[in-house]
């Protein structure tokens, strides 16, 4: 695309200076388990504008942000109130609080303002495009001029001053937000009072709510209070590195948003589309990503170690039936006598994978240990045989009903406590390789 | 004399008559009482606890066990009575007094590690807005180490067993260097390795001459681990030293619904107060 410094700079600007104010809160929403709190906020704020018209009779932006920000803390409030009086969950009290305000707000519309000009599509996606630099400087050299700044939308100066404010609020009060997140009761015996640290985000997050919506539309500042913070706390599992990652993903999704609102849809010879949602969807995107491909929590680590711990137990299994049948005399195998042993388990696999790693050696049908893989059959008869006398010894099992149980426990890193040469059967526990 | 100055005259006399409160005793309750939605938890609550002793609290459940613990530290309201800590009010006494609360109190899914949660022992000497410096990251990783998780400091506290996390629990408490801890249910769920850790550390601090309020289940051990007992069950049924006052009667009144009255009346305060405008 062509970037256009009078069209693209501050509409990008603006969706860049929403997401990241937002994902820097949305942290502490997350880890809060309060998300749905943004959504209440933004919501909410519509009877705070409407009251704040009424009661100024002017459109004055200062006014309409401080009528905002309060009706921003009030849904704070309620939400508290309405958790503690009704007794119901969280969620609960926000879905009530906001859709009730809203409603609030929508009544009051009709009845005090009929002639104000307010869109709900505006409310929705903002008016990113609008955002646009008149008299915009030529060179970069003429950014700084005072008529090149004088063209510069107040919404950018609002949000500007709204990052500054939240980089501060938690970077100077990061150990503290951490605190009356994760333990409130010790937060508050400490002198940190929890609750008053959850009432000074509740304002910050409104303010920021108030600050980012009418350039980028409510969708945007619900879906970055969320997203980004989100998708970080699957990629890791320090809150400094999450804060760090989640305004990372907010600028992923901000940029890639609003380059694919256009860039897409013109693939296919259609008219763009709104940036904010565009920058929406993108934000969602990435945490769909990270749901899938998140190196620790995501679901393909998920599936490929759970697929390598099936390996590895069936393995383990093979060489326990090996192990045995050298114990009874039979030093080799034939692949059908380990089917036999191992009913339902994929065994010309478990064989093939053995092989591989050097555990067994084949010569043609016949199986039989190698060095190494006699040593790890020892380790994984002793376990098994120690698990059966620990199942028998401690936890009262009867002898008969501890093969099963010890098959699956075997397979465990917990060791099983040490015990006698023999186990419940009478069968010899091996002693421990010498190299281990 | 104005009046408000006459009325703490008044409750300063109220306390220093019991002649077992003085300025020494870590913590003196005095006649404390909480109520939920109107119903007494705790009702008129005396004891006191001297320096150096290791004291269970004991009770049925719902006795009120936890919720003394947090009207203590002011982490729920007191409808009536004082909490004094050495003579003076608990504001003064903070950074002298600390708190292990139940475990299950935090989602252990947070993204911290071990080292970052018992930092958080320290965030008091840290002060506000200030970063954890590099001095107080070592004293955190030396108090981990008394529990013997030094080797754990940076895993991720999901990652730990159970008794790793009351152990890091412990180890945040140490690091508070309190003279006084209120410990709820330390012993809950934990491996016999955990209780043997906890019990050194609690002899440790005991030798130090700190006092420690542990919220105690397990009635078989309360012989051998503590010195003083505190038996609950919404009144304070019996306190002093273990081996003068655990006895079987003072068992029995404190478990054995003696105070199924008591309970009634409490149930009606509760139902008047539902019923009155």
């Amino acid at each position: 695309m062509n970037f256009s410094v009078a069209l693209d700079l501050f509409p990008l600007l603006s969706g860049l200076l929403a997401a990241t104010t937002c994902a820097l809160l949305g942290n502490f929403l997350v880890l809060r388990k309060l998300s749905l709190m943004g959504d209440a906020i933004s919501h909410s704020v519509l009877p705070g504008l409407v009251a704040a018209f009424v009661l100024a009779g002017s459109r004055n932006s200062g006014v309409m942000f401080l009528g905002a920000a309060a009706a921003g803390v009030f849904t704070a409030v309620l939400v508290e109130i309405i958790k503690k009086l009704g007794r119901v969950e969280p969620g609960a009290a926000m879905g009530v609080a906001f859709s009730v305000l809203f409603a609030l707000g929508v009544l009051l519309i009709e009845q005090f303002a009929r002639q104000v000009d307010l869109d709900a599509d505006c409310v929705l996606h903002g008016q990113l495009e609008g955002l646009v630099w008149y008299g915009h400087p030529e060179t970069w050299r003429d950014a700084f001029t005072p008529q090149s700044l004088a063209g510069v939308p107040r919404e950018i100066w609002t949000q500007l001053g709204m990052l500054a404010g939240a980089a501060l609020f938690v970077g100077v009060l990061f150990k503290e937000l951490r605190i009356a997140a994760f333990d409130a009761g010790l937060a508050t015996a400490l002198g940190i009072n929890a609750s008053a640290m959850h009432f000074a985000l509740m304002v910050v997050v409104a303010a920021a709510t108030v600050a980012s919506f009418e350039a980028v539309g409510s969708i945007l500042v619900i879906a970055m209070l969320i997203c980004p913070a989100a998708t970080a706390r699957l990629l890791t599992d320090r809150l400094a590195t999450q804060v760090w990652l989640s305004l990372a993903a907010a600028v992923l999704s901000t940029v890639a948003g609003y380059t694919g609102a256009s860039a897409i849809p013109a693939l296919f010879n259609l008219p763009a589309v709104s940036a904010a949602g565009s920058m929406t969807v993108a934000s969602g995107v990435l945490l769909v990503v990270a749901i899938v491909a998140a190196p620790r929590y995501g679901v393909i680590a998920r599936v490929l170690h759970r697929r390598s711990l099936a390996r590895r137990v069936l393995i383990d299994d093979l060489l326990g039936v090996l192990f045995r049948q050298r114990e009874a005399g039979e030093p080799e195998s034939s692949i059908q006598e380990l089917a036999a042993a191992m009913p339902g388990r994929a065994v010309p696999e478990a064989v093939t994978l053995a092989t591989q790693a050097g555990l067994v050696s084949r010569a043609g049908a016949r199986v039989a240990l190698t060095e190494p893989g006699i040593e790890r059959g020892v380790d994984i008869i002793r376990r098994h045989r120690l698990w059966e006398h620990y199942l028998v010894e401690r936890a009262g099992f009867r002898p008969d009903h501890v093969h099963d149980p010890a098959e699956v426990l075997e397979h465990l890193e917990t060791s099983p406590p040490e015990g006698p040469v023999a186990d419940p059967h009478g069968r010899e526990i091996p002693s421990p390789p010498a190299s281990s | 004399m104005s009046p408000v100055l006459h009325a703490s005259r008044t409750k300063q006399a109220s306390l220093a008559e019991r002649s077992e409160h003085s300025e020494h005793n870590p913590l003196s309750v005095h006649a404390v009482t909480v109520a939920y939605h109107r119903k007494p938890v705790i009702w008129d609550v005396d004891f006191d606890i001297e320096p150096g002793r290791l004291v269970a609290i004991v009770g049925p459940n719902g006795a009120g066990k936890s919720t003394l613990v947090k009207a203590c530290l002011g982490l729920v309201p007191r409808a009536a009575g004082q909490v004094e800590f050495w003579g003076g009010s608990y504001a003064t006494s903070r950074s002298r007094v600390g708190y292990v609360p139940q475990r299950e109190s935090v989602d252990w899914d947070f993204p911290v590690s071990a080292l970052d949660v018992v930092c958080m022992g320290r965030y008091r000497k840290i002060g506000w807005c200030r970063p954890v410096s590099r001095s107080h990251k070592r004293a955190a990783t030396a108090c981990l180490d008394r529990v013997g998780l030094a080797d754990l400091a940076h895993r991720q506290i999901s990652q730990l067993s159970g008794g790793q996390q009351q152990r890091v629990f412990l180890a945040r408490a140490l690091a508070q260097e309190a003279d006084l801890y209120f410990m709820d249910e330390p012993f809950a769920g934990v491996d016999a390795a955990t209780e043997r850790a906890i019990v050194a550390v609690l002899r440790e601090l005991r030798d130090e001459g700190k006092s420690v309020l542990v919220v105690h289940h397990d009635l078989q051990t309360v012989r051998t681990y503590f010195d003083d007992i505190v038996m609950l069950n919404m009144r304070v049924v019996a306190t002093g030293p273990v081996n003068e006052v655990f006895t079987n009667e003072n068992l029995h009144k404190t478990y054995g619904g003696r105070l199924t009255l008591l309970s009634e009346a409490a149930e009606a305060v509760a139902r008047a107060g539902a019923g009155a405008p």
